[in-house]
């Protein structure tokens, strides 16, 4: 039993079960009732608070650990999005930051005894212009400067990579080049939620789903307890991992942040025979999985929404900007839809910052799940030494005051303000 | 086989050919491909996803699982269709999917023999080292469903709008009661449904079109099926009946997937509608009165029915016996159909009796008619576990999904319904769990003991049945995908000009003489701008009239400059910034009269500037007499520019008075000018170019004979179409900024040099407040800079970067060429505290490698402005 | 996709719209502190729930408008002129 378990997760371990008829397989977190206080709470469990909840346990020794979750565990924004992980962005503290994260992805699969499924597919964005063409260049040279692996591509390269796509060389929407993180990629996004879950529990941390926080008591200017749908739990610190609900938890800190929550919607073709080897990032952006599915996603609908409901016109023009870049594409058929909220920031950066006792991760946006082992590591670090990580630095609330906005805009896709053509 | 007689919608009149996998078989007009397959009885059609097993027709519409098929049309493959939704054509070629080498006979099944190692999840147990790429590949060729071709059929259907009072979803007999009653009572009704319609009177009929999403405030949108095409219908209804009806669901037992295993319902409905038994000896197994009217359907056209097994009446005493049969059709109740009501808010609840989800609170304007409503007769005794391997037992068909995998994933902790369908991937196939929801989350309950109705649904999401891209991108393809803004002279393209995209507008980067290449023309063009004359159509240029009373105020609010000082007749070079003290956009303004301004902005701009402008007028500063009228498209804009300017334009025939004296650099006039209808034209004494230029505007219905004529005008002087190219090369020899190229999401007017200027004005405008925060303030910005190579013929191409001795990044280069004017290489850049670095020499780094240039000032070429003057 | 009642044309769907952000918000002068800056530009309510905010008819009669709607259920409580002030919650 003792020799099984350790190589569980493992083709000898599948093995093993396998004659057993797969009936010893343990569950891959406790399901245990909260106690009466912990060291940390984290509200949220979703990739960024598990992998909080496990850097704080494995890396900072911090054991008694919860994390609230008032559904079921990863089912936000870690269970919705379009799966993409890269660290090509613009400004230098983004770039360190996301490629560490990157880093962590790469060998994440050991880390968590748990295959998350990260492939370096490479990440593909095309310029249309001769300005496009330029504005990358400085991207590509800054993120080389940084250390960020990327390259410049021209037209030849790109029908290489992407046999299917349509370059015109009629006047207009030709393509002029574009740019490629070959170690960029794509990872199963419900695995990471899991597989942090999992070496969390292990490390001992408490994993409490349908747990709601509604309210928290203070003590003076410290948050002394928090109170859920499960009662009340002490505390001597707490962490905000929610993401589009971060101003709701916000307020009843008493707090307003500088967020919009925004819905982002997502949609998925049935899976066919492997067509597009390649990520193909841009205002629209699409993917293959591993099952066969394309992954596809573009632009906000612009005002504030907690809804998560998906609507027509999105899927409309995402799928009109598909088929022009890919018209064997035509007869594919569009399977499946469904949004998630996302915490916009007015620089398209996120925020990692503390106030009080209280520690903050949101204004994820759309960037969130390529970040979660940086984020994670980043506000355990916060957590438990209560000084900012050195690659979390530029990331504070402050800079909305003094002006230091890191502008991401570019890098993220920005906001849509396509014209929409009825 | 196919009964000699009955058969509502075939036609035996028709017969048609079709082939399966290379073989010819007959069916008629009206078959379905799967009813005509089950007519020549073949049985083997497809293979399933995952253990690759043999699998034949399980229903009869949008709900099968198993029959995927890929039909060919030449050069070009559809694949996964259902075989019960392709309608049967003369010549229809169609072949199995997912299977090598065939149907019959596939290599990959072997994946049956791996079960035991290929649970749900497995793959994430596994495949860690070294690392998950070295297997991603090969695991990647056996999914996916079926194969696209590497070409496609372009055609394409244009959508349909349609406004309605009462949109009926379902022509059945609910349905329809609901349609006729709705349109007595004298409401606009529409009725839409997959298949036929027969006529009712006074009511829209959309046949062969399946409403597939259900959106905000009651739109609906549906696929309309035209031959092998689809076509997206937009329904806006006041009113939504659901009389979407009911999916059976199979019982699941062991060795459910075989070939022959069939829905019931299904089953009588080949009878009904196809004249077609799927064998010749069925046996029924179900737990509700609903296949003894089948079973007495078939027996009464003499065919052999083995046995009907009755959980409600043999469950207790289960003895073992063989019963023979070919055929086994299975019910376990039915689930009505309330994806597209839940997709519209609809609540569900459990219902004990029925064992399924029916409608509960429904929001205003919604409602359910019939089996959707829970309307089923049938005394059904759900029955979700059966004895026997659970990993012979299908829940989830399509993705071959297990019951033993439903236990696995109950065991390891993903006891919610979300969790257990993304674990296992139940109810993520293309059929969306149309025959495996319920039965999954009943199983779930079951394991889990919870009530179902406490396990819940998943959400349901559109769309309800797979849409082709094709449809949902209608007729937005090709010329109507790019949505390009083009300029009003017609002449560009047909003369030489490579026409490019500059933010959203066709223009011409360059003009192609014969024989040149780009750097030659580009060269000659600036040669004409420098010591000639050059044209160019600037029509894009952001044109925004604003009148009143306040219109000196209000715009002195928008730009950082002095408006109000500005004396009419005079011009203007201005910035705007956002409330964020970013740089939004530069362009000249000019006062025409106290009451009458003229904003220009620029191309990308004018639609940004002119909202903006609106939206700060509305809601903001509602005090101030002012209208703001846009006329960017209305006057087309074109550039005389160059030393012999003058001279020609004087040749056009203007009633103004051109002279250095009346009419100098930065000043506007207006006139008309001697063309058919004497138009009206504005003409502003501004330069892009830095050489003496006439912006010349006139309305756009004229721009193309204004520009002959001054091409006519000019052809002594040799005067030279401009391209986009050849004014970048001039405006950077200028050091003349560009939003966006030289400016990003960042920079503020204080680090473009414009920090005197504004401490000049006293009022607030947009943006100022920001100007002063500490990070606006450092001194170690980015700034703007001008950059000489020590090597004057080295180009320093957009985007390399200036470094420290470190290699650390200080900086970018913005803008460069090698000037063909001044015979060496010039650049601006945005350096870190560039603005007090002048005469320093750098590092910029190209490709590695490291040369110095000197920090000088931007303006390179005639730096006093002496050209502009005179 | 949601319909909006523009004030001027009358129920119209959401694409022909352009969103303003959180209304009543007040544009404090040039001597206020960067924190009251700050908060202007940048800080807003976000709420799950009641909201009022600004739109424009852009593809319509380009007015400006207010609504209050609730950004979870997408209901819109009531459409109001650009110069009234807030609606009292509790109203």
């Amino acid at each position: 039993m003792g020799i099984a378990n350790a190589l569980q997760n493992s083709a000898l371990g599948l093995a093993w079960h396998a004659l057993r008829g797969h009936r010893h397989w343990r569950p891959f977190w406790r399901t245990p009732e909260p106690r009466a206080s912990y060291d940390v709470v984290i509200v949220g469990g979703g990739g960024h608070g598990l992998a909080t909840a496990h850097a704080l346990a494995t890396k900072h020794g911090v054991r008694s650990v919860a994390v609230l979750e008032k559904g079921w565990l990863g089912g936000g924004n870690t269970g919705r999005n379009t799966t993409i992980v890269r660290s090509n962005y613009l400004a230098t503290p983004s770039a360190r930051f996301y490629d560490h994260s990157l880093k962590v992805y790469e060998g994440l699969s050991r880390a968590l005894d748990y295959n998350v499924m990260f492939i370096p597919r490479g990440v593909v964005n095309l310029a249309t212009s001769r300005f496009q063409l330029r504005t990358m260049r400085r991207r590509v040279e800054a993120l080389r400067l940084a250390g960020v692996d990327s390259e410049m591509l021209d037209v030849e390269a790109i029908r290489a990579l992407m046999p299917r796509l349509q370059i015109r060389s009629t006047a207009g929407c030709e393509v002029f080049g574009g740019f490629i993180q070959r170690r960029a990629g794509i990872a199963r996004h419900d695995a990471v939620a899991w597989g942090y879950a999992r070496a969390a529990d292990r490390a001992g941390v408490d994993i409490i789903q349908n747990c709601e926080v509604t309210g928290f008591e203070r003590n003076g200017d410290e948050i002394r307890s928090v109170q859920t749908s499960c009662g009340r739990i002490g505390v001597d610190k707490v962490a905000i991992c929610v993401a589009g609900h971060s101003s709701v938890l916000a307020e009843k800190l008493g707090l307003r942040l500088p967020i919009t929550s925004m819905a982002l919607q997502a949609m998925v073709s049935e899976p066919i025979k492997p067509v597009l080897d390649v990520v193909l990032d841009g205002g629209f952006y699409v993917s293959q999985s591993d099952r066969g599915e394309l992954v596809m996603g573009g632009g906000t609908d612009v005002y504030t929404s907690y809804a998560q409901r998906s609507g027509l016109q999105r899927v409309e023009d995402n799928m009109a900007a598909l088929v022009d870049l890919f018209p064997s594409f035509a007869r594919l058929r569009f399977m499946r839809q469904w949004a998630g909220i996302i915490d916009l920031t007015p620089d398209s950066s996120p925020i990692i910052d503390a106030i009080g006792n209280v520690a903050l991760s949101c204004g994820w946006g759309s960037w969130g799940f390529k970040a979660i082992p940086a984020g994670g590591e980043c506000l355990a670090h916060l957590i438990a030494t209560g000084k900012p990580h050195p690659l979390a630095e530029a990331f504070s609330l402050e800079r909305f005051t003094t002006g230091a906005l890191i502008d991401e805009a570019g890098s993220s896709g920005g906001m849509d303000d396509r014209e929409p053509l009825l | 086989m196919r009964l000699a007689e009955g058969g509502t919608h075939i036609d035996r009149s028709r017969p048609l050919s079709f082939t399966f996998d290379g073989r010819a078989y007959q069916g008629f007009a009206g078959d379905t491909l799967a009813s005509a397959l089950l007519a020549n009885d073949v049985r083997v059609v497809a293979r399933s996803f995952k253990f690759h097993r043999p699998r034949g027709v399980f229903g009869v519409g949008l709900e099968e699982p198993s029959a995927l098929v890929t039909i060919v049309r030449g050069p070009d493959r559809e694949p996964n269709l259902r075989a019960t939704e392709v309608q049967l054509s003369d010549g229809l070629v169609a072949c199995s999917q997912n299977a090598w080498p065939s149907v019959r006979f596939d290599l990959a099944a072997i994946n049956g023999w791996l079960a035991p190692l290929l649970p749900a999840g497995f793959y994430h147990k596994t495949f860690k080292w070294p690392r998950w790429s070295w297997y991603e590949g090969a695991i990647r060729r056996t999914a996916g469903l079926g194969r696209i071709a590497g070409t496609a059929d372009a055609t394409r259907e244009s959508k349909r709008f349609h406004h309605c009072d009462v949109l009926v979803i379902g022509a059945g007999a609910a349905g329809r009661a609901a349609a006729e009653a709705a349109a007595q009572r004298g409401a606009d009704v529409t009725l839409v449904d997959s298949g036929r319609i027969a006529t009712l009177p006074n009511v829209r009929a959309l046949p062969n079109t399946t409403a597939i999403g259900c959106y905000e405030d009651r739109l609906v949108a549906a696929i309309e099926r035209i031959g092998d095409r689809q076509r997206l219908w937009k329904i806006r209804a006041a009113e939504i009946v659901f009389a979407t009806g009911a999916t059976e669901r199979p019982l699941v037992f062991e060795n459910n997937d075989r070939p022959g295993v069939m829905l019931a319902s299904a089953v009588g409905a080949y009878l009904e509608r196809y004249a077609v038994v799927p064998g010749r000896n069925v046996a029924f197994f179900t737990n509700n009165d609903s296949v003894y009217p089948i079973a007495e359907a078939l027996r009464s056209r003499d065919v052999v029915v083995s046995t009907i097994v009755d959980t409600r009446r043999d469950d207790a005493v289960l003895d073992s016996r063989r019963v023979d049969c070919d055929v086994l059709a299975v019910s376990g109740g039915f689930n009505p159909n309330l994806q597209l009501f839940s997709q519209a808010a609809g609540k569900l609840r459990y219902d004990e009796k029925l064992a399924a989800f029916i409608p509960g609170e429904a929001p205003p304007g919604l409602r359910c008619v019939g089996a959707a409503a829970g309307e089923i007769d049938g005394g059904v005794a759900p029955r979700w576990r059966s004895p026997g391997n659970p990993r012979k037992q299908w829940v989830d068909l399509q993705y071959d999904v297990t019951v033993a995998d439903v236990e696995l994933a109950a065991r390891e902790g993903f006891s919610s319904v979300e969790h257990l369908k993304r674990y296992t991937s139940v109810g993520m196939a293309p059929d969306q769990g149309k025959t495996s929801d319920v039965n999954a989350l009943a199983l779930l309950g079951e394991i889990t003991g919870r009530a179902i109705g406490d396990v819940g649904t998943t959400t349901f999401r559109p769309p309800y049945h797979p849409v082709t891209i094709a449809a949902l991108a209608g007729a937005r393809t090709g010329s109507l995908a790019q949505r390009y803004r083009r300029l009003p002279v017609a002449w560009h393209e047909k003369n030489g000009g490579v026409m490019e995209d500059h933010s959203g507008w066709l223009r011409a980067a360059f003009y192609r003489r014969d024989g040149e290449s780009e750097a030659q023309a580009i060269a000659r063009e600036v040669r004409a701008a420098r010591f000639g004359a050059a044209l160019f159509d600037s029509s894009s240029l952001g044109k925004i009239e604003v009148f009143g009373r306040d219109a000196a105020e209000f715009l002195n609010r928008l730009y950082v400059n002095n408006v109000k000082t500005l004396a009419p007749g005079r011009l203007r070079y201005g910035m705007m910034l956002g409330e964020n003290g970013v740089i939004k956009d530069d362009g000249v303004f000019g006062c025409l009269a106290p009451d009458h301004y003229l904003v220009c902005t620029s191309s990308s701009g004018a639609r940004d500037v002119a909202f903006w402008m609106e939206e700060w007028r509305q809601c903001e500063w509602r005090e101030l007499d002012v209208r703001i009228v846009p006329q960017t498209a209305q006057w087309a804009t074109l550039t005389v520019s160059g030393p012999k300017s003058r001279e020609i334009v004087a040749r056009l025939g203007v009633d103004i008075d051109l002279s250095a004296q009346a009419f100098p650099h930065m000043h506007v006039r207006s006139g008309s000018v001697a063309l058919k209808g004497d138009p009206q034209v504005r003409v502003r004494r501004a330069s892009y170019t830095g050489e003496m230029s006439f912006e010349i505007d006139i309305a756009a219905e004229h721009a193309d004979l204004l520009w002959s004529r001054l091409l006519e005008l000019g052809a002594a002087e040799n005067i030279t179409p401009l391209g986009m190219e050849a004014l970048d090369v001039l405006r950077v020899e200028k050091g003349f900024l560009e939003v966006g190229v030289d400016t990003d999401g960042e920079t503020t007017p204080l680090d473009v040099g414009w920090g005197e200027a504004i401490a000049k004005k006293p009022e607030d405008f947009l943006g100022r407040r920001s100007l002063s925060r500490p990070a606006q303030q450092r001194a170690d910005r980015l700034q703007l800079v001008g950059l000489q190579p020590e090597d004057p013929q080295l180009f320093l191409p957009v985007g390399v970067h200036a470094v420290d001795d470190a290699g650390a990044p200080i900086g970018h280069v913005t803008s460069s060429c090698v000037s063909p004017t001044l015979n060496r290489s010039v650049a601006m850049a945005r350096i870190r505290g560039g603005a007090k670095r002048s005469g320093e020499v750098i590092a910029i780094d190209i490709d590695g490698t490291r040369h110095r240039a000197r920090i000088c000032d931007r303006a390179f070429y005639d730096p006093q402005g002496a050209r502009l003057n005179g | 996709m949601k319909r909006i009642d523009c004030p001027w044309c009358g129920p119209r769907a959401e694409n022909e719209f352009t969103w303003g952000g959180e209304a009543h918000i007040v544009r404090p002068g040039l001597s206020c502190g960067d924190g009251q800056w700050r908060d202007y530009l940048f800080t807003r309510s976000n709420p799950r729930g009641a909201h009022q905010e600004r739109w424009c008819h852009t593809y319509g009669c380009a007015q400006w408008f207010h609504v209050a709607r609730d950004t979870l259920t997408h209901r819109i409580e009531r459409v109001y002129a650009i110069d009234e002030g807030p609606v009292d919650a509790t109203g």
